[in-house]
C-alpha cells in the first residue's frame, strides 16, 4: 500500500469539489465527481484490506509529529466506515444523474456535485482522522455541504427543511465543539491517544465531566438519535431523492461512528458506561426510539417521510446494540451500522424510481404500481424484508445478533421490545406492498397501464445495492466478524503499536 | 447422495419456466414434470443411502459466525422429502388438466412461486438445525404469498393480508425468540438426537415457556387460535390449496413441530418436566373445535381446510404427548392424512373444473355424473376419517396408542369423539353424491359422464390407489419410523 493513500482518500475529492465549480458543466462535473468517489472507494478499500492484515495506521499530515500535527488512526471500524461511506456514495452517485437531471435545474448542477463531494469529504474525514478538533472541521464541511444539498430539492419546503436542520445541526456542532474545547483545557491535547491517555488522570474532571455531556448530546442530534432526531424526518422527505439514499446511508452512521469513537476509545468504556452511566441514558432513548418511530412510521403516508421514521427506529437498535457495552452488543450495533445503511440506503433508491416515474411517492395515490413498475417494487420488497429483518437478508443478521446480546445480559424484555418493534416493521413494508401488488387503477388510462420502468442507470445502481446486500445476508459471517474486531478494538482502547511510520 | 441436491431440481426449473413462458405452455410444464422425476429419484436415493446405514449431510455454510445451514437427512426428513416430492409431481400434473380447464391466469408466475415453495419444503425437510429449518420456513411463507393471492382482487388481497400477516408476525414474535433463546442457553441449535436441553438447566417453567413459543410460533401447523390463516388461503386455486395447504406447507408446520420435540426439546426432556401439560388441552379443543366448525361450512373447500386444521392437531397433539409411540403416530400421520386429504381436494378442484360447483349442497347425485372422482372422494373420507382400508387407520391408531402410553386416555377419547364428527361431516358429502337424486335431471332421464380432464382424474385415481396401498404396505414406512433415534 502507497504510504499516502490515507491522504489522498480525503485530498482527491476535497480538490475535484473545486474542478467541478470552474468547470460549470453538468456533465462534466458528474463525471469529475465518479471519478474522485470511485479513486476514494478505491483507496478505501486498499486500507480496510491493508487495516485488517498488518494492523493499525497512524499517518501524520504533512510531516508534523502527532501531538502537534494532525494525525490519522485507521483502525477496522472507521477503514469500514471509509468503505461503507465511499460505496454508498459512489452507488448513489451513479443512480443520482437521472434523478438529479430531473430534480436540480441544469445551471446548478456542477454546484450539486461539487456540494456531494463536499460533503463524501467531510464525512470521510470525520471517519479518518485522529485529531478530536479535526473531527469538529470535517463535521462542519460536511454539514454545510449537506444543508446545501438538501436545498437543492424541488419542493420548497425543502427550504425549512434545510433551515430547521441548519439550526439543530449547528447547535449539535457547538455542542461538539464546546466539548472538545472542555476537554482541550482539561488535557491541553487535541490528539485522540494522548486524550485517551490524559483524561483518566487529568486533575480537572469536572470539565472532562462536562465535556462529556456537551459532546454526547451533540453527536446525539448529529446521528438523530431519539428524542434529537425532529431534523430528519423532514430533511429527508424533501431532499432529492439522490441525496436522502446518500445520507440515510451514511450522514448517520458517520455521527454514530463518532459516537462510538469518542465513548469507547477516548473517554473510555470504564468511564463512559462504568463511571457515567450511559447506558442508563442511550438504552431508553433507543428503546423508546424504536418503538415510538416503528409506530409513527406505520402511520405515514408518504413514502420517504416514513421511510425516514423508519430510520430514526432502526438507529435505535444501533444505539440499544451500543448501549449494552458488551462485546455482543457493540458487534450487533457496529453490524447494523453497515446493515442498515445498505438496506436504507436501497429503499430510498427505490422510492425515489418511483417519485422519477410517478412524480410523488404518496401511497394512497398509487395505482397499478407493480404493473407499471415491476423491477421497483419488487427492490422494495425485498429491502423491505431487510427491515423486518427476514431470514436471508441482512436485517435478519443484526437482529439476530441484537438478540443474542440482549439475551446474553439477561436482558429478555428487550429482545421483546426489539420483536414488537419488528411487527411494527412488518407493519409498514406490508401497508405499502399490498398497495403496490393489488392497488388497481380506478380508470383505465393509457399511462396507468403500460410498463414504464426507471431508467436502467438508477435500476442497475439499485440492484447492486441489493445484491451487496443479499451477500451480506447470507454471508452474515463476513460482516459479523469485522464489527466483532472493531468492537473487540473499541473496548479495549487504541492500539500503540505501528503497523507504519 | 448429498442432500443439498434435493434443492437443484425444484430451483433449477425456475429459469425454464420462465424462458417456456405461456407461449409453450406444454414445454414449461413438460420441464416441471421432468425437475418432479428428478427430484423423486433424488430423494430416493438419500433413502437408499439412509437405508444402507449411512447419513447423507451436506457441508455447512456459516451463516452467522457460530451459526450455520446445513441440511442432512435423518429419517422424519425423508419420509417428509419423499412425500413432497412424490405428491409434488402428481399435483402438477393435476395442475396442468387444471389451470387449463378453468383458465386461470399468471400461469408462469404460479408455477414458479411453486417451484420454489418446493425448494424451500425440501431446505425444511432435511434441515439439520432450527436456524436452517427457520430460513426455510420463512421462505415458504413468502413464496407461497403469490400463490394465496393469485387470482387478484379485494378477496385475495384481504385473504394474503390474514395470511403473511398471522404467519410472519407468529414466527416473528414467538418462533425466533424461542430459536435465539435455545441457542443462547444451549450453546447450539442443532437437531441432536435426544435433545440439547437435557442439561441446559432450564427449570420446567421455563421450558413449559419455551415450548409454548414454539408451538405457537409455528403457526403453519394450524393451532388455535392462529389458524386463521388457512381457510383464508382457500381462495388460492386447488391445486396450491391440495399440495401446499393440505401437504407442504401445513406438514412442515407439524414436521417442524415434530423435529423441534424430538431432536431439540427431547420426548423424556417434555414428558418429565411435563411442559406439554398447559399445551395438550389446546391441541385438544382445536380437533374438537376444528371439526364443529368444519361441520357448518357449506363451502368444500372451506369444509375440507377445518378438517386440516383438525387433523393437523392430532399430529400437535401427538408431538406434545412426546411418547414413541405418539410422535412415531404423528410422523405417520403426516403421510397417511397427505396421500387422504390431497385426494379430497383434488376431487373437489375437478368438480369445480367440470361441473362448475363449490358448494356441499349443491353437490346432490353428481356421483352418477363424476363416479370416479366421487368414488375417490370416498376413499379420501375413510382414510381422513382413520377407517379402514385407508392409511389413516394405522396413524390415529399408533396416536390414541400414544395416549395410553403417557398414562392419560382423555386425549385417546377426543381422538375417537373426533373420528365420529369426522363421520359426520365427510360421508354425507358422497351419500349426498350417490345417493340423492340430481335436482337439475328430469324424472327418468339418465346422467351423462361428465368427468374432470384426464390430467386430473390420472391425479385422483393414484393417490386414492395410493391411501390404499398404505393402508396394506405400511412396512417400508414403520421400518424407516423405526430408525428415528429418539434418545
Amino acid at each position: 500500500m502507497n504510504v499516502q493513500i490515507p491522504a489522498l482518500l480525503i485530498l482527491v475529492p476535497f480538490t475535484a469539489a473545486p474542478l467541478c465549480v470552474l468547470f460549470r458543466h453538468a456533465v462534466a462535473s458528474w463525471v469529475i465527481a465518479f471519478c474522485a468517489n470511485f479513486f476514494s472507494f478505491f483507496a478505501a478499500c486498499v486500507v480496510l484490506s491493508h487495516v485488517r492484515s498488518e494492523g493499525v495506521i497512524r499517518y501524520k499530515v504533512g510531516g508534523w509529529m502527532a501531538p502537534a500535527g494532525i494525525e490519522y488512526y485507521i483502525d477496522t471500524l472507521n477503514a469500514a466506515v471509509l468503505v461503507l461511506v465511499s460505496g454508498i456514495s459512489l452507488i448513489v452517485l451513479v443512480y443520482s444523474y437521472h434523478t438529479t437531471k430531473k430534480e436540480v435545474s441544469l445551471s446548478k448542477h456542477h454546484l450539486f456535485y461539487a456540494a456531494w463531494l463536499m460533503c463524501l469529504t467531510g464525512l470521510m474525514g470525520i471517519a479518518i482522522t485522529g485529531d478530536a478538533f479535526n473531527v469538529f472541521v470535517f463535521l462542519e464541511v460536511s454539514s454545510l455541504a449537506t444543508y446545501m444539498l438538501i436545498s437543492f430539492g424541488k419542493d420548497r419546503r425543502a427550504l425549512t427543511a434545510t433551515f430547521r436542520y441548519l439550526i439543530m445541526g449547528s447547535v449539535g456542532a457547538s455542542f461538539i465543539l464546546i466539548g472538545i474545547g472542555f476537554l482541550y483545557a482539561a488535557t491541553g491535547t487535541l490528539n485522540m491517544i494522548d486524550l485517551a491517555e490524559r483524561i483518566p488522570d487529568s486533575e480537572s474532571q469536572r470539565a472532562v465531566l462536562v465535556a462529556f455531556s456537551f459532546i454526547c448530546i451533540g453527536v446525539m442530534i448529529k446521528a438523530a438519535i431519539f428524542p434529537l432526531h425532529a431534523w430528519l424526518p423532514n430533511a429527508y422527505t424533501y431532499a432529492p431523492t439522490a441525496v436522502t439514499a446518500f445520507l440515510s446511508g451514511t450522514a448517520t452512521k458517520v455521527s454514530l461512528y463518532v459516537l462510538l469513537r469518542f465513548f469507547f476509545s477516548i473517554f473510555g468504556f470504564e468511564f463512559s458506561f462504568g463511571q457515567m452511566l450511559l447506558t442508563g441514558v442511550l438504552l431508553p432513548a433507543a428503546i423508546v426510539g424504536f418503538l415510538l418511530m416503528s409506530l409513527v412510521a406505520v402511520f405515514q403516508t408518504d413514502l420517504r417521510r416514513m421511510l425516514a421514521y423508519s430510520s430514526v427506529a432502526q438507529l435505535g437498535y444501533i444505539v440499544a446494540g451500543i448501549a449494552l457495552a458488551s462485546q455482543a452488543g457493540l458487534t450487533a450495533g457496529i453490524v447494523h451500522i453497515v446493515n442498515h445503511a445498505l438496506v436504507k440506503s436501497a429503499l430510498f433508491m427505490s422510492v425515489g424510481c418511483i417519485i422519477y416515474q410517478i412524480g410523488h411517492a404518496h401511497r394512497p395515490s398509487f395505482d397499478n404500481l407493480f404493473k407499471r413498475m415491476p423491477f421497483t417494487c419488487i427492490a422494495f420488497i425485498i429491502s423491505g424484508f431487510g427491515l423486518i429483518g427476514v431470514p436471508l437478508t441482512v436485517g435478519f443478521i443484526s437482529k439476530f445478533a441484537l438478540i443474542e446480546a440482549s439475551l446474553e445480559q439477561n436482558y429478555w424484555w428487550l429482545a421483546v421490545l426489539i420483536l414488537v418493534s419488528s411487527l411494527m416493521a412488518l407493519v409498514y413494508v406490508a401497508r405499502v406492498a399490498e398497495v403496490m401488488l393489488f392497488r388497481k387503477s380506478r380508470q383505465e388510462t393509457p399511462e396507468s397501464s403500460g410498463m414504464s420502468e426507471a431508467p436502467m442507470s438508477m435500476l442497475v445502481p439499485m440492484y447492486l445495492l441489493i445484491a451487496i446486500g443479499l451477500y451480506f445476508g447470507i454471508n452474515g459471517s463476513a460482516t459479523l466478524s469485522l464489527a466483532g474486531e472493531a468492537a473487540s478494538q473499541l473496548l479495549s482502547g487504541f492500539t500503540m503499536e505501528l503497523s507504519q511510520q | 447422495m448429498n442432500p443439498l441436491w434435493t434443492l437443484v431440481p425444484p430451483l433449477a426449473v425456475i429459469p425454464f419456466i420462465l424462458f417456456f413462458g405461456e407461449k409453450r405452455r406444454n414445454l414449461r410444464e413438460g420441464s416441471i414434470i421432468l425437475a418432479g422425476l428428478a427430484l423423486l429419484l433424488i430423494n430416493n436415493l438419500i433413502y437408499n443411502d439412509l437405508m444402507a446405514g449411512g447419513m447423507p449431510q451436506s457441508g455447512e455454510f456459516a451463516l452467522m459466525a457460530d451459526y450455520s445451514l446445513k441440511l442432512s437427512a435423518e429419517p422424519m426428513g425423508v419420509i417428509f422429502g419423499l412425500l413432497a416430492s412424490f405428491l409434488w409431481v402428481v399435483t402438477t400434473v393435476y395442475s396442468i388438466g387444471y389451470m387449463r380447464g378453468h383458465s386461470e391466469i399468471n400461469q408462469t408466475r404460479f408455477y414458479t412461486c411453486f417451484a420454489l415453495a418446493l425448494a424451500a419444503v425440501m431446505g425444511a425437510a432435511y434441515a439439520d438445525n432450527l436456524l436452517t429449518l427457520f430460513v426455510a420456513y420463512e421462505v415458504i411463507t413468502i413464496s407461497t404469498f403469490p400463490l394465496v393471492t393469485h387470482v387478484g382482487g379485494e378477496a385475495a388481497r384481504k385473504a394474503g393480508r390474514v395470511y403473511l400477516g398471522i404467519l410472519m408476525t407468529t414466527s416473528i414474535a414467538f418462533l425466533l425468540p424461542a430459536i435465539i433463546w435455545t441457542a443462547s442457553v444451549s450453546g447450539t441449535m442443532d437437531f441432536v438426537p435426544g435433545g440439547v436441553l437435557k442439561d441446559a438447566g432450564l427449570s420446567n417453567g421455563a421450558l413449559a415457556f419455551m415450548l409454548a413459543l414454539f408451538v405457537f410460533g409455528i403457526a403453519k401447523s394450524g393451532l388455535m387460535p392462529f389458524h386463521r390463516w388457512l381457510p383464508a388461503a382457500m381462495v388460492a386455486p386447488t391445486p396450491v390449496s391440495a399440495l401446499l395447504h393440505a401437504v407442504a406447507v401445513v406438514k412442515t408446520g407439524v414436521f417442524s413441530l415434530l423435529k423441534i420435540v424430538t431432536y431439540t426439546f427431547g420426548i423424556d426432556v417434555i414428558s418429565i418436566s411435563g411442559a406439554a401439560y398447559w399445551l395438550l388441552p389446546v391441541a385438544g379443543f382445536t380437533i374438537v373445535v376444528a371439526s364443529f366448525v368444519a361441520f357448518t361450512k357449506d363451502n368444500l373447500k372451506a369444509r375440507l381446510a377445518y378438517s386440516t386444521i383438525g387433523q393437523l392437531a392430532y399430529i400437535v397433539l401427538a408431538a406434545l404427548l412426546a411418547t414413541v409411540m405418539s410422535v412415531s403416530g404423528g410422523v405417520l400421520h403426516i403421510v397417511m392424512h397427505a396421500f387422504g386429504k390431497i385426494t379430497l381436494f383434488f376431487c373437489a378442484g375437478a368438480i369445480l373444473v367440470a361441473l362448475h360447483k363449490s358448494e356441499i349442497s349443491k353437490l346432490d347425485g353428481i356421483g352418477r355424473r363424476m363416479p370416479i372422482t366421487m368414488g375417490a372422494f370416498f376413499i379420501g373420507s375413510l382414510s381422513i376419517i382413520g377407517l379402514p382400508p385407508a392409511g389413516g387407520a394405522w396413524s390415529k391408531l399408533l396416536i390414541a396408542g400414544g395416549s395410553f402410553d403417557s398414562g392419560t386416555i382423555i386425549w385417546a377419547m377426543i381422538l375417537m369423539f373426533s373420528t365420529l364428527l369426522n363421520i359426520a361431516y365427510l360421508l354425507p358429502i358422497s351419500v349426498r353424491a350417490f345417493l340423492k337424486p340430481d335436482p337439475t335431471l328430469a324424472a327418468g332421464e339418465r346422467a351423462t359422464m361428465t368427468e374432470a380432464p384426464f390430467a386430473c382424474l390420472w391425479a385422483i385415481v393414484l393417490t386414492a390407489t395410493a391411501s390404499i396401498c398404505l393402508f396394506l404396505y405400511p412396512a417400508p414406512l414403520m421400518t424407516l419410523i423405526g430408525m428415528i433415534q429418539w434418545r
